[in-house]
Parts: C-alpha cells; sequence; structure tokens
C-alpha cells in the first residue's frame, strides 16, 4: 500500500506517493530522479547518499522516507544559484582538485554545507572528524580536506563565529 | 594551457552537480531486477534444484539455473584478446555454474519486477549440493590429496613459471665464500579494491542486438567477452560505458555483463538489471591475490647483491581470471629494480583454492612483490649494518638497463632524485640515527621502500589504441577516445593533449566521455596505467593529422602555404611572426557549407605501440609505534615519483594521495577473512577496515620528472604506482622503531602485539 507524503525537495515543494518500507534514497533516486545520491552500501557505512534533512546531514539509505514527511530535503541538484553557477562549495571541490571519480563527492559536499552552514571555524583535524563517516577510495581525503578547509574559512571571515 | 598546465578537471563541474550519469542513474524505468542465486557451500557440485516456492513469489518473471544456461565456459580477465590459443586466458567458468568452487558461486538468476522480489525469490530457492573438502590457501590446495578444483589441473596449480637471470644456481653461487646469507619469508593477505560505486551493469534488446550498459574500465572488453559467453556475434553486442564510480581493477574483469546480456534475452529482450550489494562485491567479485614469498639473497659485506633466490605462491582462489599474469608480473618485478652479480632463481606457483577469485587490482601483484622484496632489502641491510638506501643505491637498475626476459629498456631515470627528495622530507639521515637506540613503550622510526613499474602490457600483450577528432562549425572539436575515464582524469588529460598538439584552447576540445563500442574507436581500456602513454600516442598521431587538415584548408581559404602557417590558441597564425590570419570558427564555417570545396575536417587513427618504459618512486614514511597497544601512527608520509613528464600536476599528486591511502590500507588495516568453510568473515565496509579520513595522515607527494623520449608527451606510468611502496616504507619503519620485523601484512595490533611479546618486548600480557 503506498503512502502520499509531503516534503520540500530543493526548494520544492513535492508529493509523492512512496511505499511505506522505501528509503529516503530510493525515492530521491527512483521517484523525484535525483541521482546525484548514490547508492554504496545501503547500511549507512560509506556516506555516499548523505542529503540534508532539514538542515542536518543525514543517510538517505538507512532513513526511511515516510520520516521526511512536512521536512525539507536538500540535494547537490538544489545547490546551484539561479543562472546555474556553482556554489561556494561545489566551486571549492572543483578547483581544489577534490573530485576523482564523483561518487563520493555529492554526499561530501552535502555533509560541507552543514558545516559550512553552522557558521564555525573548525580546525583541519576537526574537519578530518567531521567527515569520517565517508568513505574515499580515490582522493586518500586530503584535497576534499584541502576543499573543506578553503571554504569553512572563506565562510569564517563572512559570517564567522566560534 | 595544454600539457603540462594544472587543468581543472573536464568533468568535476559535472560530478559536483549531479549532472554525470553513472549506471544506474540511467536505468530505464521499465528496468527487471535480476539477483543471483549463490551456492551455499564453497566446493562442490549442484545436483538439484527445487523452485517452486521461489517461482510463487509475486512479481518474478523467470528463474533461470546452471542446468538453463549457455554451455560455453569463458576467460573473465580485461586482457587483450589474442588470436593464438597458446596465449589466450584460461577459460574456467560459465555464466551460471553447477561445478561450485567458492562460497556464493553463481548457480542460478531470479529476474523480477523489482528488487524485493527477486531478493525474495533467490532466498527460497531450494538447492541440492554434493559437497567437496574445501581448500583456502595455495599449501592446502597442493596437499598430496586435495580435492582437484578443475579437471584441467590435477594438481591444482594454474600455472608454474621459472627463471633464471645469470649462470649458474643460487645455492651453487651462495656456498661462495665470504658471503652473508639473509633469508625471509613474507605474505600479503587478501584485500578487496572498494570502489564506492557497487559493479552494476543492465542490458536490453534493440533491434535484434543486445545492449549492455555497464559500470567497466574496459568496453571494448566486455563487448567480446559477452560474445565469448554467450554465444551471439560480436556485432550483435553493444557496450555504453557511462561516469564509473571507481575501478581500480576491479572493473578491469568482466564480472556480471555477460550474464545480464543473457538474461534479456530470456526476458524478451526488457532491460535487465545486475546490481551488487556490498557484501557480494567484497565477497564475489575480484579480490588482491594473497601471495606468500620465500626470499634467499647471498651478499657481499659491502652491499653487492651476489645471488638471489626468489619463490612465490599465489593464492587464485575459485576462478582463472586474470590468473598467472599477477604472479608472473610480481617476479618480473622482482628482477627489475636490482640486479645481481651472478644469479636470480625464481619460481612461481599460481594455485586455485577457494575463496574469491584473485584479479588485477591497483599494481598488478606489485604492491605484493614489493612488499615482499623491500621488506627483504632492509633485513639484508640489517645483516651487514648497512644503510638501507646505500644497499638499494648500490645494487639497483640504472638508465640503459634493458630486461633479459622482455626487452623492456630504462630510458629515463629519476629514481635517485625521489631518493634524494624523500630523504629531505623525512630528514633520514638524522632520524636514522637520532632513532637508533630507543628505550620505552613508544617509539619512533623511519622508513623507505622504492619500486619500478612498467607502462602498459607490451611486449606480453598487445598494445592498441586509437582516437577520433571532429571538427564542429565553430571551430571547436569533439575528441573521442576509447580510453576510459574510471576517476583518476583520463578525460582532463586527454583534453590537455589534443590542444596541445592541434594548437587548439582547452576550453575548443570537448571530449566525448561515454564510450559507446557501436561508435567509439577501438581501445582495450583502462588498466596497467598505459593510457597517457599507449592512448596518448594515438591521440597524438590523431591530432597531428586533424591539424594538417585543417592547415590544409586554411591553405586553400588564405592562398598561403600550409607550411608558412601554424595554429595557436586556436587562430591560424604566420609560422613566422605568430600574426593571427584567421580564426578557427570562421575557417570550420567555410569547410562545412564552402560551395566550392565542402569538406567535413576529421581525423582517425590507430596506434599499435611497440614499446614500454619504466616509470619509478619511492615512499618515505616516519611512524611512531606504542607497543604495548600494538598501534602505529603515521608521522609524516611522502610519495615521490618519476613519472615521466606531468601531463597535469594537480591531476598527477591526486592520483598518489589516492595511491598513498590503498597503500595505507593495505599495510595497516585492510583484509578479507574467511572461515575453515570458505565463507567471508567480514564481507562489508564496517568489519573491513577501509581507511578514513581519521585513519589518514597528510598525505605528501612529490615529483621527479624527466622526459622519457618513447613517450608521446614524456610521460611515463602514474595510476597505480603510488600504491606500489607504502606498506614495505611503514614495516621498515617499524622495523628501524623497534628492531623487530613483521613480515606478513596487514600490521595490525593483534599482530604486533604478539611481535613484540615474541621479542620479549611486552613482559605479560597475556596476564
Amino acid at each position: 500500500m503506498l503512502k502520499l507524503i509531503k516534503m520540500t525537495v530543493n526548494g520544492k515543494e513535492v508529493e509523492t506517493a512512496v511505499d511505506p518500507r522505501e528509503s529516503l534514497l530510493d525515492v530521491l533516486r527512483n521517484r523525484l530522479g535525483l541521482t546525484s545520491v548514490k547508492r554504496g552500501c545501503e547500511v549507512g557505512e560509506c556516506g555516499a547518499c548523505t542529503v540534508l534533512v532539514d538542515g542536518e546531514a543525514i543517510d538517505s539509505c538507512i532513513y526511511l522516507a515516510v520520516w521526511a514527511e512536512g521536512k525539507t530535503i536538500l540535494t547537490v541538484e538544489g545547490l546551484r544559484g539561479p543562472n546555474g553557477e556553482l556554489s561556494p562549495i561545489q566551486q571549492a571541490f572543483v578547483e581544489e582538485a577534490a573530485v576523482q571519480c564523483g561518487f563520493c563527492t555529492p554526499g561530501l559536499i552535502m555533509t560541507a554545507v552543514e558545516i559550512v552552514g553552522s557558521g564555525k571555524r573548525y580546525t583541519r583535524e576537526e574537519l578530518r572528524k567531521q567527515i569520517s563517516g565517508h568513505l574515499c577510495r580515490c582522493t586518500g581525503y586530503q584535497n576534499i580536506l584541502n576543499a573543506m578547509e578553503r571554504i569553512v574559512n572563506e565562510t569564517y571571515k563572512v559570517v564567522g563565529q566560534d | 594551457m595544454g600539457v603540462g598546465s594544472r587543468a581543472i578537471r573536464v568533468d568535476a563541474c559535472e560530478k559536483v552537480t549531479g549532472g554525470a550519469k553513472y549506471t544506474d542513474d540511467l536505468r530505464p524505468a521499465n528496468c527487471l531486477v535480476a539477483k543471483v542465486v549463490r551456492s551455499t557451500v564453497a566446493n562442490g557440485r549442484v545436483k538439484a534444484f527445487d523452485l517452486a516456492a521461489a517461482l510463487a513469489v509475486p512479481g518474478v518473471v523467470k528463474i533461470v539455473t546452471c542446468f538453463d544456461a549457455p554451455p560455453f565456459e569463458f576467460p573473465t580477465a580485461g586482457h587483450p584478446w589474442s588470436t593464438e590459443a597458446a596465449h589466450q586466458d584460461v577459460a574456467d567458468r560459465r555464466l551460471l555454474n553447477e561445478r561450485v568452487r567458492i562460497w556464493g558461486d553463481d548457480i542460478a538468476a531470479v529476474i523480477a519486477e523489482n528488487e524485493v522480489a527477486a531478493a525474495r525469490a533467490a532466498r527460497l530457492v531450494r538447492v541440492e549440493y554434493e559437497e567437496y573438502p574445501v581448500v583456502l590457501t595455495p599449501q592446502e590446495a597442493m596437499a598430496p590429496g586435495a580435492p582437484v578444483l578443475h579437471d584441467a589441473r590435477p594438481d591444482n596449480v594454474l600455472a608454474h613459471t621459472s627463471f633464471k637471470i645469470g649462470e649458474g644456481g643460487y645455492e651453487e653461487a651462495a656456498a661462495a665464500p665470504g658471503l652473508r646469507i639473509v633469508e625471509g619469508t613474507y605474505e600479503t593477505q587478501t584485500v578487496q579494491h572498494c570502489h564506492i560505486e557497487e559493479p552494476v551493469c543492465y542490458a536490453y534488446m534493440e533491434k535484434g542486438r543486445v545492449v549492455v550498459v555497464s559500470s567497466t574500465q574496459i568496453p571494448h572488453i566486455v563487448r567480446r567477452v559477452c560474445s565469448q559467453a554467450t554465444g551471439l556475434p560480436f556485432g550483435k553486442i553493444r557496450v555504453i560505458k557511462p561516469y564509473i564510480g571507481g575501478g581500480f581493477g576491479n572493473k578491469q574483469e568482466v564480472l556480471y555483463e555477460p550474464l545480464a546480456a543473457f538474461l534479456t534475452t530470456q526476458a524478451g529482450g526488457r532491460p535487465v538489471e545486475i546490481e551488487l550489494s556490498r557484501e557480494e562485491t567484497f565477497a564475489f567479485t575480484r579480490v588482491r591475490h594473497a601471495i606468500d614469498f620465500s626470499l634467499k639473497t647471498a651478499v657481499r659485506p659491502d652491499g653487492r647483491l651476489v645471488a638471489r633466490r626468489y619463490e612465490a605462491y599465489s593464492n587464485q582462489g575459485g576462478y582463472a581470471s586474470h590468473g598467472h599474469s599477477i604472479a608472473a608480473n610480481a617476479s618480473n618485478a622482482y628482477r627489475h629494480l636490482y640486479q645481481d652479480e651472478q644469479v636470480l632463481d625464481a619460481d612461481t606457483y599460481t594455485v586455485y583454492t577457494n575463496i574469491a577469485s584473485g584479479g588485477a587490482m591497483r599494481g598488478y601483484g606489485i604492491p605484493q612483490a614489493n612488499f615482499a622484496m623491500e621488506a627483504h632489502m632492509d633485513d639484508v641491510a640489517r645483516a651487514i649494518g648497512m644503510d638501507p638506501i646505500d644497499l638499494r643505491v648500490k645494487n639497483c637498475m640504472r638508465q640503459g638497463y634493458v630486461d633479459p626476459g622482455t626487452g623492456i629498456t630504462c630510458y629515463t631515470s629519476g629514481l635517485l632524485g625521489c631518493l634524494d627528495q624523500g630523504k629531505k622530507h623525512i630528514g633520514w639521515d638524522e632520524k636514522r640515527k637520532a632513532y637508533a637506540n630507543q628505550t620505552g613503550d613508544v617509539r619512533r622510526g623511519v622508513g623507505m621502500a622504492m619500486f619500478s613499474y612498467k607502462t602498459g602490457v607490451y611486449p606480453i600483450s598487445l598494445e592498441t589504441a586509437s582516437a577520433r577528432l571532429v571538427l564542429n562549425q565553430d571551430g571547436t572539436a569533439q575528441l573521442q577516445m576509447g580510453a576510459t575515464e574510471i576517476g583518476q582524469g583520463a578525460d582532463t588529460v586527454f583534453t590537455q593533449m589534443a590542444a596541445e598538439t592541434i594548437g587548439f584552447r582547452d576550453e575548443d576540445i570537448h571530449i566525448v566521455s561515454t564510450q559507446d563500442t557501436d561508435v567509439t574507436p577501438f581501445d582495450t581500456g583502462a588498466y596497467a596505467s598505459r593510457q597517457t602513454y599507449v592512448s596518448g600516442m594515438a591521440l597524438k598521431k590523431a591530432a597531428k593529422v586533424f591539424r594538417a587538415r585543417i592547415l590544409d584548408y586554411a591553405e586553400f581559404m588564405l592562398k598561403r602555404a600550409a607550411g608558412a602557417m601554424d595554429i595557436r590558441e586556436s587562430w591560424i597564425v604566420d609560422a613566422e611572426s605568430g600574426e593571427r590570419l584567421l580564426s578557427m570558427a570562421d575557417l570550420a564555417i567555410e569547410s562545412f557549407y564552402s560551395l566550392t570545396n565542402s569538406v567535413h575536417i576529421t581525423a582517425e587513427e590507430t596506434n599499435h605501440c611497440k614499446s614500454n618504459t619504466f616509470s619509478f618512486g619511492a615512499c618515505f614514511a616516519e611512524i611512531e609505534v606504542d607497543i604495548p597497544l600494538g598501534k602505529i601512527e603515521v608521522l609524516n608520509i611522502i610519495n615521490v615519483h618519476d613519472s615521466g613528464m606531468l601531463i597535469n600536476p594537480a591531476l598527477a599528486e591526486a592520483q598518489v594521495h589516492g595511491g598513498m591511502s590503498m597503500g595505507l590500507g593495505y599495510a595497516l588495516g585492510e583484509q578479507l577473512r574467511y572461515d575453515a568453510k570458505g565463507r567471508p568473515l567480514n564481507n562489508n565496509l564496517l568489519d573491513y577496515k577501509l581507511p578514513t579520513s581519521m585513519d589518514t595522515p597528510e598525505l605528501h607527494a612529490a615529483f621527479v620528472e624527466t622526459d622519457d623520449p618513447s613517450a608521446p608527451y614524456g610521460n611515463k606510468s602514474l595510476g597505480e604506482p603510488p600504491a606500489i611502496p607504502v606498506a614495505p616504507a611503514i614495516r621498515n619503519a617499524l622495523l628501524h622503531a623497534t628492531g623487530v620485523a613483521v613480515n606478513s601484512l596487514p600490521l595490525t595490533p593483534q599482530k604486533l602485539v604478539e611481535a613484540f611479546a615474541a621479542a620479549g618486548m611486552i613482559a605479560s600480557w597475556e596476564g
């Protein structure tokens, strides 16, 4: 039996019928076509499916779609500006060569959005801990941390609060 | 721009926005789902199925078993095919196997309308087996009376090769007076690639042909193997490769594409997808071979290697896959890097067992051999009281070396420069002294390891590649490569190469990332760190032809000799003065629509590469070890590489970071384990310890650039090498810190505590 849920996805109100057993990951990918949300393990180990739910980064593979009722969901598809320009976080990933195969990238960017949104300044060591729920086999995390550090510092200069 | 610049990846924007489409992102809406039914014995034979309960599950479309599948035995390795039977890969499996050789072997497949129905039905398939004893290691499999896995190999030895470089035998040479003899055994473990995208493919029929869309490194090879496995002719199969979420060699293997191709023919041509779970990926795709080494060295007190003996046993698992190529490659590397005064005598065995099949993985046998070789070199240095780097420098390959087995020549070597940079970075001379006589529970050490690596597979196998350039009306061009982007940045460096050779700006080259065997020129794909070298040659050849055709057209338009003109920054210019004469857009639009001389300017070239070259590098590591905890912390680590000229230094550094990370996992935590029945114990990302950001130190990457004359742009292999020297460097740092030689990977706390206790460094650890 399908259940109708309402949520706000990337700024738009969405009403969709879901199977109560269905993960948010499957609904975003299969019903809403948001294929940036990647499936890497389906048990919350790899972080590739990370999206923001009411501003909080969660593994959408272990989050039931019905729990998203009334909530606000953000994926990388929702980050671009009105004229298609990249957000500063996306830009930092591009310029710091933090992208290789690209499969873990959207999830990491969503965690970066959560971190940057806090307005706090984080040390590199703190950032290491913050992203440790994301597995990446290509980069050794080096350039990902470079991108994160850059964007956290840039943001702090503008809206800094400790 | 062009070659040598830190150009931004051409696919970066798509990959940060969700625009880049991977295989499952493209799955058609009406796609069926297939689930593989897996054997619950590791060695045996399927006697019968009871499908009644499974077929009753709503949504099940069809169940195909090993008794219904095509009878063809086929090879799965992503090697170029050989038309000579003696050089063909071993064909030892079928689409679905009645005779099962690993726990979880493919014995049937359920096709259903959705994932839930497919998974439920797969669980409800009842199977009756004849069960045989299980062998998990080469030693068990080679023991008298061991069960025979494949009738064609009654001793379970897939292959045994030997070579001898020099005169006489090892024992004879080692018996000479005045030599020190050093012996050791070294063990490497089974690990998995852990690309974050699972192996996934779907197949459907169109106009009587089968179209396979797959996450693969090797689309043209997938086409060939699909043909061999299903009996369909090559031309009836079309393979499409979209973006891929990592491969590292596991997708240089034809995994489930042939089964998907067969299943769509069983489902009326409807699309059928096979996407593995993480647990299946670990257990049923491919792994890095665990290889055990027994090494002996006779050395003069001054450090000159006189004679060496090498014996290696490689755990192949249930099916041949890349088979003996990997262990053979490992043994070749052992003879390349150091040369002996008298003789190197080597024997290598690859042995079938009942664990997951060993296949290609970043470094192709060399990380295993390098661990053994470089650990052993430190043991030799210690035995004669010599600095480990001095010992290496005294014996290592120099420019001009020619491999006696293959003729591969060392045209350029920056190895000694790599050692100098590494020593400086890590503070080698000071710290080797400072950490020499430590006491206490927490100690530090510095260690290093170095390697050589080939570039591509010539002359062992065919090396061929093709490239196509197609001019647009606005003076830009499409670039089509048979070579594949798998995350390493191939699309970007090919764009830079094309721009460099034609004289275009980077942004005027539009590379087509997707390979489609119907339209993409032939190339065998991404492996062996070959593409910038081999496919780069094809691209350079095509770009030169394309450039010449553009200049010919400029001659027609401008009535100037083509030879007096050049292309720079996408302009036709006077070759001498550089004066801009004609924009590429004006030239292109005329070439398309001229009423007197219309021509579509394109170029397509194949290059049959008949050369190879050595790249080099070294890893230097400083560690701190907590002896009672058995825990290693990496304080500082650097890889320094000679990969020839760098096409894109930013991407080169990124490759090194990723390889170092893989090497750190190999050194410190990763191991796929099995129980006595051959069942995997930790086939998930929680229990298998892939390095997280918290486990990874700052990664330093540096280069010594050499301009290799055999290469299209002075470049040599880079993709795989960074993973090679990390584990032995850390093992050698541990030896330096503690004096304890731990000769098996990974260097886990449990293992270290046992070693320290055995060395009397932990008094009452059992209490």
